[in-house]
């Protein structure tokens, strides 16, 4: 027993967390593992207790006994299935630690779901059969286990009883074992002779085994170094959500996902070559002077500089990767396989991004880890890819650093989860690009305009004035004497976007090269307006992105999809309406409208002059118009 | 407002050190996972909300937010589904808290089912549910146009919510498929939505029943008295005292309301939320209490004692 009932697991300023995931393959015990460490814990409460004994009785695989494998099962198909399909949480505790548990199913195609659980484990229990040996999922768990950096394995020998506790039995498995797991980088490995049904070594040493001197699997588990492994690291910083409450705090808010922090420390966002100094850590709690890996807290800085959502903030003598490809092993979740050429979006740490494999090197088998051709990934199935990113990302090879390390795919129309990614390396530095440096800079050619360059991108839905209004501003910046230049569907679609058409990996492209070419009429000095439907977020954000180092204001032509409808000013809608046009953006394809736009403009009731006019103003007011 | 706690302004004026300083590790574990989750909600959703039941979860809930925004005020408002059978105390301990923290709070009732007449003893708890409750927040949550609805179950509570996402997809009507739900790595969560879909989100997921008291009691959170141990005026109904709180609650034949020591595990609509005797009257007698008990904390709740799966059942048809 962990602890007396009664005295309690009283919480210890020192109790750690540990999380730790379990595996086996069917009827290894592995529910009946887990249902006897929560009983021994004493978190299986009396009325529980109560409905366990009557669920025994009626559907039990263990005589008259109490099956505590019953303890775990929830979604009521699986009950009557009798199986476990998905990752279920459990929780746990002793005076020493409190535990979670990722209790993944042991089904051949189950390997994404052991993929989740093994995400944020810090150690893996793996089941084995004692009258099985070692069988090909053994190895497969290992495998996922050590991809997916879990540090610490304990190989639990489990239905020792069946074999008469013998240790040669135990000593064979365990060799074997030993020798396949020695390319794996585990940093601990744990072997302990069990038997789940009976609690031998399961919380205390068992009398049956009088020649195994290691620790109970549960005293084990109690003294697993949690070190968080990142707290040393280098400094990493996702920017999570900035926080304005007010004109004076900037802040920005986060968790440390490596390395620590301190008040004077230098930082850099990554991808852009202005350092502050971090001027304070602020919390509800009150400023604190140092934080470290998993703390959330909010930095401010010493300097504005431009940093939003989605940078990555690390110490400008340790900076993390910057490239646009890199090598990553994906394992795929998805009914529909993987297509290499496909666009997703990316996420990785707080930002989200359009990406697509470009190359598909390999599957590995993961039974024997054999390297095998293939063109598509499966459900369930591991590879090695290229992947390419539309703006260059901040990241970290996995084995560096789990929260920069890993990333999801998720799929552009369904919107599910389809992949996820741990990174290997970079293939092409952004920072190895060397620029042509033309000798006359940006600057000198912004100075003769007598303004700043500005990339201007109008969004909204067909037909809520964003051309209209694109122009009238365009005639009043030229009457200002400032040099411009409007680009729209039009004046694009027909040359250098003519190859392209309306499908979501079309949009994509369209604005990225829409988003390219405005930056060099920035680099120009010039003004650009954009004046596109632009319906997707994270396209808006690539533009922004592209636009670094020049003002980039997103301009919100707000009319309501009716409004729109009633205009129609080319037709269009009646036409999208009736079937005509597929893929029409707020008819059968989605307009995701700006959260927080630069400036919005409600167009009913107003009229597009003072619209211009307003805009104009708000050039004025960031120091964008002399 | 009391509750042996202490009062709600008080932890704004005094910074106490330290993130969650004097927290035992695993707490301190915990609360990071929350914050970061509620910004995530805050960065990725255009109008989310926190479904407020002024229980304590949602009571850790609305402090965490207030750490994880903190200087900012919560970029979202509190809702609060009104059954009109709450307890009277936390219905005055709602106001005062949304007064005291200058939160925007969100009341709303099922005026159609009121209407009807709907009520937990006439109409049955599985309608009085169904109507006030389920309903009433599909109705609240269309109304304003929510994306996101961050609730404060946890994954310990009920044997069918160890599989639950923390980011909970709902499609239309609300409806929860499992077949849909999105695989969560890391401290990675798809967000994204297709028109029609929503949210919800369970920050508290991976907190245990003991870890919320043990946080309720070092970080001093306000909470409704009705979770400490009192003299109540109580029936006992079905195996659990029943509190008579209002005239509403009519007496069976025989039946005489007690005075009893009895607390509360959690609170719901008053007359299908049962009592437990007990002594502690602080919330330190309750963690201690607590790590010596032998019932779970659902028990008291008279609307899932029908049937195991019940909450199963209850998810699928958009209930929180
Ligand atoms: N004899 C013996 N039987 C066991 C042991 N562990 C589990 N079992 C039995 O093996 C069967 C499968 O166990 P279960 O926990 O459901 O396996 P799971 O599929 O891995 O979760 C059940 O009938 C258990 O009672 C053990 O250590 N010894």
């Amino acid at each position: 027993m962990p602890h007396d009932r009664g005295e309690g697991a009283a919480a210890t300023p020192d109790k750690t967390l540990l999380r730790f995931l379990t595996c086996g393959s069917v009827d290894d015990g592995k529910s009946t593992l887990i249902g006897r460490l929560l009983f021994e814990a004493d978190v299986i409460m009396g009325d529980q207790l109560e409905t366990l004994k009557v669920d025994s009785r009626r559907f039990g695989t263990t005589g008259g006994d109490i099956d505590f494998s019953l303890l775990l099962d929830g979604l009521e198909d699986e009950r009557h299935q009798r199986i476990t399909i998905d990752v279920a949480y459990r929780f746990f505790s002793t005076e020493r630690r409190s535990f979670i548990i990722a209790d993944t199913p042991g089904h051949e195609q189950y390997t994404r779901n052991m993929a989740i659980g093994a995400s944020t484990a810090d150690a893996a229990v793996l089941l084995i059969d004692a009258r099985k040996g070692l069988l090909p999922q053994t190895r497969r768990h290992s495998l996922i286990c050590s991809l997916f950096g879990v540090r610490h394995v304990v190989l639990a020998v489990n239905k020792l009883d069946l074999m008469g506790f013998d240790r040669g039995v135990f000593d064979a498995i365990t060799a074997e074992y030993a020798k396949f797991a020695a390319d794996l980088k585990f940093a601990s490995l744990t072997m302990i002779p069990l038997s789940a049904r009976f609690g031998d070594n399961l919380t205390a040493p068992s009398e049956q085994t009088p020649w195994y001197q290691g620790p109970s699997l549960l005293a084990h588990l109690e003294n697993i170094e949690v070190e968080d492994a990142s707290a040393d690291g280098q400094f990493r910083f996702p920017v999570q959500w900035v926080s304005r409450p007010n004109s004076d705090f900037r802040g920005f808010a986060g968790t440390v996902a490596a390395g620590s922090i301190a008040v004077g420390d230098p930082i850099v966002a990554m991808g852009s070559a202005r350092p502050s100094r971090v001027k304070e850590i602020v919390t509800f709690d009150g400023p604190l002077p140092r934080a470290s890996a998993g703390d959330a807290v909010t930095l401010t800085l010493e300097d504005e500089i431009d940093v939003s959502r989605g940078d990555l903030l690390v110490d400008p003598a340790a900076p993390a990767e910057f490239a646009d490809q890199f090598e990553a092993n994906v394992v795929w979740m998805r009914e529909d396989p993987l297509v290499p050429g496909r666009s997703y979006w990316l996420k990785l740490g707080t930002r989200t991004v359009s990406a697509t494999v470009t190359g598909l090197k390999h599957r590995i088998d993961i039974e024997s880890g054999a390297h095998v051709a293939a063109r598509t990934l499966a459900i369930n199935e591991i590879g090695v890819c290229n992947v390419a990113t539309s703006v260059p990302l901040a990241f970290d090879p996995y084995a560096k650093s789990r929260d920069t390390g890993g990333f999801i795919l998720i799929d552009r129309l369904t919107l599910d989860t389809a992949g996820a990614g741990v990174i290997d390396f970079a293939l092409r530095r952004a920072t190895n690009i060397h620029w042509h440096q033309s000798t006359v800079t940006p600057v000198q050619r912004a100075e003769l305009k007598g303004h700043q360059p500005a990339v201007l991108w109008f969004t909204g839905l067909s037909g809520a004035g964003k051309s209209t209004i694109a122009n009238i501003l365009e005639q009043r910046l030229l009457a200002l004497g400032c040099h411009t230049m409007l680009l729209d569907g039009d004046n694009v679609r027909h040359g250098l976007n003519r190859d392209l058409g309306f499908t979501d990996t079309d949009r994509v492209e369209n604005i990225r090269r829409v988003g390219e070419v405005a930056r060099l009429l920035g680099d120009g000095g010039l003004i650009a307006v954009c004046a596109f439907i632009s319906p997707f977020r994270a396209d808006r954000q690539m533009a922004r992105d592209i636009a670094v180092p020049h003002a980039f204001l997103e301009v919100f032509i707000d009319t309501p999809i009716d409004e729109c409808i009633r205009r129609d000013p080319k037709g269009l809608y009646a036409k999208a309406q009736s079937g005509e046009i597929p893929n029409f953006t707020g008819i059968d394809s989605a307009y995701e409208a700006p959260e927080n736009p630069d400036i919005r403009l409600t167009t009913v009731g107003h009229d597009a002059v003072a619209l211009a006019d307003q805009l104009i103003e708000e050039l004025r007011r960031r120091g964008i118009l002399g | 407002m009391s509750g042996g706690s202490g009062s709600p302004a008080a932890d704004d004026k005094t910074p106490v050190g330290p993130i969650g300083s004097g927290l035992p590790r695993h707490l301190r574990r915990l609360e990071a996972e929350t914050i970061a989750i509620l910004r995530e909600v805050a960065a990725e959703f255009r109008n989310p909300v926190l479904m407020y039941s002024i229980g304590k979860d949602s009571g850790v809930l609305v402090h965490l937010a207030r750490k994880a925004f903190y200087p900012a005020r919560l970029p979202m408002p509190l809702l609060h589904v009104d059954t009109t059978w709450k307890f009277r105390e936390m219905i005055a301990f709602r106001d005062n808290l949304a007064r005291e923290f200058d939160l925007d709070l969100i009341v709303h009732t099922n005026q159609e089912g009121v209407a009807r007449g709907i009520n937990p003893i006439a109409s049955g708890s599985a309608l009085h549910t169904s109507v006030m409750k389920t309903e009433a927040l599909k109705q609240a949550l269309d109304k304003a146009g929510f994306d996101a609805a961050i609730g404060g179950a946890r994954r310990d509570e009920e044997k069918s919510r160890a599989k639950e996402r923390v980011f909970s997809l709902r499609g239309a009507d609300h409806g929860w498929e499992p077949r849909r739900q999105r695989p969560e790595l890391w401290r990675l969560y798809n967000t994204r939505l297709a028109p029609g879909e929503t949210m919800r989100v369970f920050p508290l997921s991976n907190w245990t029943e003991l870890d919320i008291w043990e946080y309720i009691e070092a970080e001093n959170i306000p909470l409704v008295p009705l979770y400490l141990a009192k003299l109540r005026p109580v029936v006992r109904r079905g195996g659990v005292w029943i509190m008579v709180d209002d005239h509403r609650l009519p007496l069976e034949p025989g039946e005489t309301p007690e005075m009893r020591m009895v607390r509360f595990r959690t609170l719901g609509c008053y007359p299908l939320t049962g009592a437990v005797e007990s002594d502690a009257a602080t919330v330190s007698a309750i963690v201690s209490e607590l790590r010596d008990s032998r019932v779970s904390e659902r028990q008291g709740r008279l609307i899932d004692s029908d049937e195991t799966a019940s909450m199963e059942r209850k998810k699928r048809e958009g209930y929180f």
